[in-house]
């Protein structure tokens, strides 16, 4: 690994992470670990054994007698205290954190119990009494109520399909998975009767628009609901979003117990009852021409929300419109969107969250199309790339791709991944007897979401009645302490990413001062701090809108540091330089140290200049004017950057067992300007690792009646080290003028293509029997289920 | 309950206890050292992986009255004055740490192989760390991490 040379930028060079030094001693203060406030108890959650089911009398009076439980939080509680969440689309009914009457899905819960330890609160909780009567489950997406139902035509797609030489379909299935993050949901509440007020400690990492939707299910105004977030979060890829739905819950048992109380989620919790990406069935059609050419695309895509249309949901249908054409120049469009109820928990984010889904009904019915035409799976996508000279590059649903070259993408996918190689190794692996494969995937990789993409959800117009939404609003304040150092707050919570590092060296290229002088604080507290709706880490969102309005930040406080330094060394502020932790005049050696200049500003400001604000305080904002709420005819830029990604791989099937191994895998991607080379690849490899579960391992099963079948880390497969591949990374210089920081996602590509990819290879390891990959996960059983089935001369 | 004398890194701890308490609970609720991280309380993913007397073992399948008299070693005991273990500085150059939530287990994991450093094959080093799971770094990181600290050549896992 390279090393860093000081007297360059800080920003572009593999500069090692700040936040390691107190993580690797043990030093790190998750929610679990903190204390805030004296007289603690903990909560243990009873939950529906039923995936469906009338929930009846609910008797506490045996947990009530056990000693050390002090509360329990009941259904006719929860009626009476709390209001359910509002579900931002008709159809739905309202979705409350607690079973009222009903339960409808195995884990759901039922009643909160309170007590002097976790340990005696699961023991009570197992003495709750509840009467079910046990209703038929729905399972099958295809026979769950619609909840959210829309259609959607860009262009003619009509028109494209009647020309078409042929027309390719087929379905995909998506599974349902969780990247499972190794800290589980953590919430501590204090509810203050006297103030009306909540005190709430969790591991919520955003969006914050779940704030005001928290506040109003506790009944109280936003600005009695403070949220804090420590700066340490144990991972979460989306899924820690979901926490916000058990802070109401939490809040009621503290003010029902009169302490503040704890509730660390287990990780059978975690695995029944948190929050999964969605799984979704595509009914996918491509019209084509008779050079494999795609004129149109016909998409019917329902989406399995579970038992709940919980906010953000439906928001997975909705999160890759702007691209979902992906790298194609694909013009007419016609898709129907569904959100489908059933009898599973609900979905939400999840690393990739609507990408992998997208990519992987996309990029296998383009190999489909190559097959149709007669052309390989390089040149059929190469045919339908869009060509560079076309960016920034407007789709039929209302993305705008800012920058990208995605043929340059794809020869370099192949140069740099080594396509040649890879198929010589798959050519000596079959020729020793295996079932190997080769396979590819190129995807945009959107970053920055406009938040106005939900509104897609309803129609013109029920838009148009209401308020409209959109934005991508993000802000950091920047301020400088009487000695000269630089402290930057911002509201991203981050979960290892390592914003605090990649902060730091913006700032410090900024004004001019070493890393060290700068601490940034990426922890949360909506008490005391800026923020705003869309605060939070999720959909990539760091580099191109965080990064930008530090930028902003940056440039409004240097420009106050400015004025006051042109004051003393009389020079003007258009030729001074900030740089080796002072200011200095271009070209001479008059210069002043910062610590001077804040001096002046916190101890003298009678001897500012005119003008000049006695603060050296800023908080700037960033927000695109491309986040606009969606259009009249349903077109919306639906995120602020687009990247380009190509993953290539080589797998290995055995073909006695069917088990099958990633052998290989390439990652090429164009991310605009990379911040910090080491914490991107580290993003690439641990997305790959997604991916990769996602494609072989990972799937949230149930029997048939609706219980859960992967309930522990015995039956929830995550890869582990053995699984890896060996991996190549390769970024193109990449650059973007769309966003100050000119930079744009890079931590959840790979997650979205690597299913795809992986796929692909399946599909041509196994091409010699007839098997086109349409659902996922294909691991060993299922592919010997697939080839046994043939063999047996069933379809 | 039962009164429980044990070692954590060095200094004597002592708590009365009901015998099912685990000794990964002792350790941060009594010992009041949370680095020792859980993350799925069956055995799985190593985050709560400590030393007792020397050995890597998971303290969420202990139980505290088990480890009765006993040397327990956790992360916070790596680091000294003069800085970082080697093997943690190796986390930190190779990026192998993300949330840093697994990474304690992984730290003391290796540690067990330390002392004889010097014998340690790659194969037992994947093996040690195929006892854990990381959800954020994919395992390049800590692999190469891990390659360089023991000093081995890096090799093309990853
Ligand atoms: S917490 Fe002990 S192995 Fe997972
Ligand atoms: S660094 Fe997050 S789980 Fe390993």
């Amino acid at each position: 690994m390279s090393e860093v040379d000081p007297s360059r930028p800080l920003v572009g060079q593999p500069v090692r992470r700040v936040e390691d030094a107190r993580l690797l001693r043990g030093r790190g203060r998750f929610v679990a670990d903190l204390s805030p406030i004296a007289g603690i108890h903990h909560a243990a959650v009873v939950r529906s054994p039923h995936a469906h089911a009338r929930v009846g009398a609910v008797d506490a009076s045996a947990a009530l007698a056990l000693e050390g439980v002090i509360a329990v939080v009941t259904p006719d509680d929860a009626r009476r205290l709390l209001r359910p969440f509002g579900v931002g689309v008709g159809g739905a009914e309202p979705y409350w954190p607690l079973a009222l009457d009903t339960a409808r899905y195995a884990g759901e819960p039922v009643a909160v119990v309170v007590a002097r330890d976790r340990y005696v609160a699961e023991d009570a909780a197992d003495l709750v009494a509840v009467d079910y009567e046990p209703l038929a489950p729905v399972l099958d997406v295809e026979a769950g109520r619609v909840v959210s139902d829309r259609s959607f035509r860009y262009g003619d797609p009509d028109a494209a399909f009647a020309a078409a030489a042929h027309r390719v379909e087929a379905s995909f299935r998506f599974p349902r998975y969780s990247s499972t993050p190794i800290e589980c949901y953590a919430v501590v509440a204090e509810w203050d009767a006297a103030a009306g007020e909540a005190t709430v400690w969790s591991n919520f990492h955003g969006p914050f628009v779940m704030q005001p939707l928290i506040a109003a299910s506790l009944g109280i105004p936003e600005n009695r609901l403070r949220l804090v977030v420590p700066a340490d979060i144990g991972g979460s890829f989306g899924i820690k979003s979901g926490v916000y739905a058990y802070i109401p819950l939490i809040a009621l048992a503290s003010r029902l117990a009169g302490v503040p109380v704890r509730w660390t989620a287990d990780r059978w919790e975690d695995l029944v009852a948190s929050q999964a990406g969605t799984d979704r069935l595509t009914r996918a059609a491509a019209a084509v021409d008779a050079e494999g050419r795609i004129l149109g695309l016909r998409l019917e895509i329902l989406d399995d929300v579970g038992a709940h249309l919980r906010p953000p949901e439906p928001a997975t249908l909705y999160r890759c419109f702007g691209n979902l054409v992906g790298p194609y120049a694909v013009e007419h469009l016609a898709v129907e969107a569904r959100a489908v109820l059933t009898n599973r928990p609900p979905t939400g984010l999840n690393r990739g969250f609507g990408g992998q889904q997208l990519y992987f009904t996309l990029e296998r019915l383009v190999e489909m199309v190559g097959r149709r035409v007669g052309l390989d799976r390089v040149e059929v996508r190469r045919r339908n790339l869009i060509p560079a000279q076309h960016m920034p590059y407007r789709t039929p649903t209302g993305g705008v791709y800012d920058s990208g070259d995605y043929p340059a993408l794809l020869d370099t996918l192949l140069r740099e991944g080594d396509h040649t190689g890879m198929l010589a190794e798959r050519d000596r692996l079959r020729r020793a007897g295996r079932l190997a494969g080769v396979g590819m995937a190129m995807i945009v990789d959107p970053s920055g979401t406009n938040l106005g993409y939900i509104d897609l959800a309803r129609t013109p117009e029920e838009r148009g009645r209401g308020l409209g939404k959109s934005g991508c609003t993000e802000s950091a304040t920047l301020t400088m302490d009487p000695m000269g150092g630089v402290r930057l707050r911002i509201a991203t919570a981050p979960e290892g990413q390592g914003h605090e590092t990649v902060a730091a060296q913006i700032v410090a290229d900024a004004l001019g001062v070493p890393m060290a002088a700068v601490r940034v604080d990426p922890s949360i507290d909506t008490a005391s701090q800026v923020w705003n709706v869309s605060s939070g880490s999720y959909s990539s969102r760091f580099a191109p809108i965080v990064a930008s309005a530090i930028h902003r930040a940056c440039a409004a406080l240097r420009e106050r540091i400015l004025a006051i330094a042109a004051e003393i060394l009389e020079v003007d502020a258009a030729d001074l330089e900030l740089v080796g932790g002072g200011v200095r005049a271009r070209g001479s050696d008059r210069a002043v140290p910062l610590r001077r200049v804040a001096g002046v500003a916190h101890w003298d400001p009678g001897a500012l200049p005119p003008g000049v604000e006695p603060l050296l305080s800023v908080t700037a904002s960033f927000s695109s004017e491309l986040a606009r709420s969606p259009a009249g005819d349903d077109t919306v830029d639906s995120s602020i950057c687009y990247g380009g990604v190509g993953g290539l791989c080589l797998v290995d099937i055995d073909p006695d067992t069917c088990a099958v191994t990633l052998l290989r895998y390439a990652s090429v991607h164009d991310s605009g300007r990379i911040l910090n080379p080491l914490l991107a690849d580290g993003q690439v490899a641990g997305a790959l690792a997604h991916g990769l579960g996602g494609a072989l391992y990972e799937e949230l099963a149930y029997d048939p009646d609706g219980n859960p079948l992967t309930t522990s880390f015995m039956d929830y497969l995550c890869p582990t080290v053995r699984e890896m591949p060996e991996l190549r990374i390769h970024h193109l210089r990449g650059d973007t003028d769309f966003v100050p920081s000119r930079a744009k996602g890079i931590g959840e590509g790979t997650c979205m293509a690597a299913p795809a990819a992986i796929a692909s290879a399946v599909t041509d390891a196994l091409s010699g029997h007839g098997v086109e990959v349409t659902e996922l996960p294909v691991h060993g059983g299922r592919i010997w289920e697939w080839l046994h089935t043939r063999e047996r001369g069933e379809p | 309950m039962r009164e429980v004398r044990l070692s954590v890194n060095g200094r004597p701890v002592t708590a009365r206890v009901e015998p099912r308490t685990t000794l990964a609970d002792f350790i941060r609720e009594r010992a009041l050292l949370t680095g020792t991280h859980l993350g799925c309380e069956h055995g799985v993913c190593g985050a709560c992986t400590v030393l007792l007397d020397g050995v890597a073992v998971r303290s969420c399948l202990l139980l505290a009255v088990q480890a009765e008299g006993a040397e327990v070693t956790t992360v916070e005991a790596l680091a000294g004055d003069a800085g970082l273990h080697p093997l943690q500085d190796a986390l930190h150059r190779h990026h192998g740490l993300q949330c840093g939530f697994c990474t304690s287990g992984i730290l003391m994991s290796l540690a067990e192989l330390w002392p004889r450093r010097d014998q340690v094959s790659r194969d037992e080093i994947i093996d040690c760390l195929g006892g854990h799971l990381c959800r954020c770094t994919g395992y390049v990181g800590i692999v190469r991490a891990a390659e360089d600290a023991f000093g081995l050549p890096a090799g093309d896992r990853g």
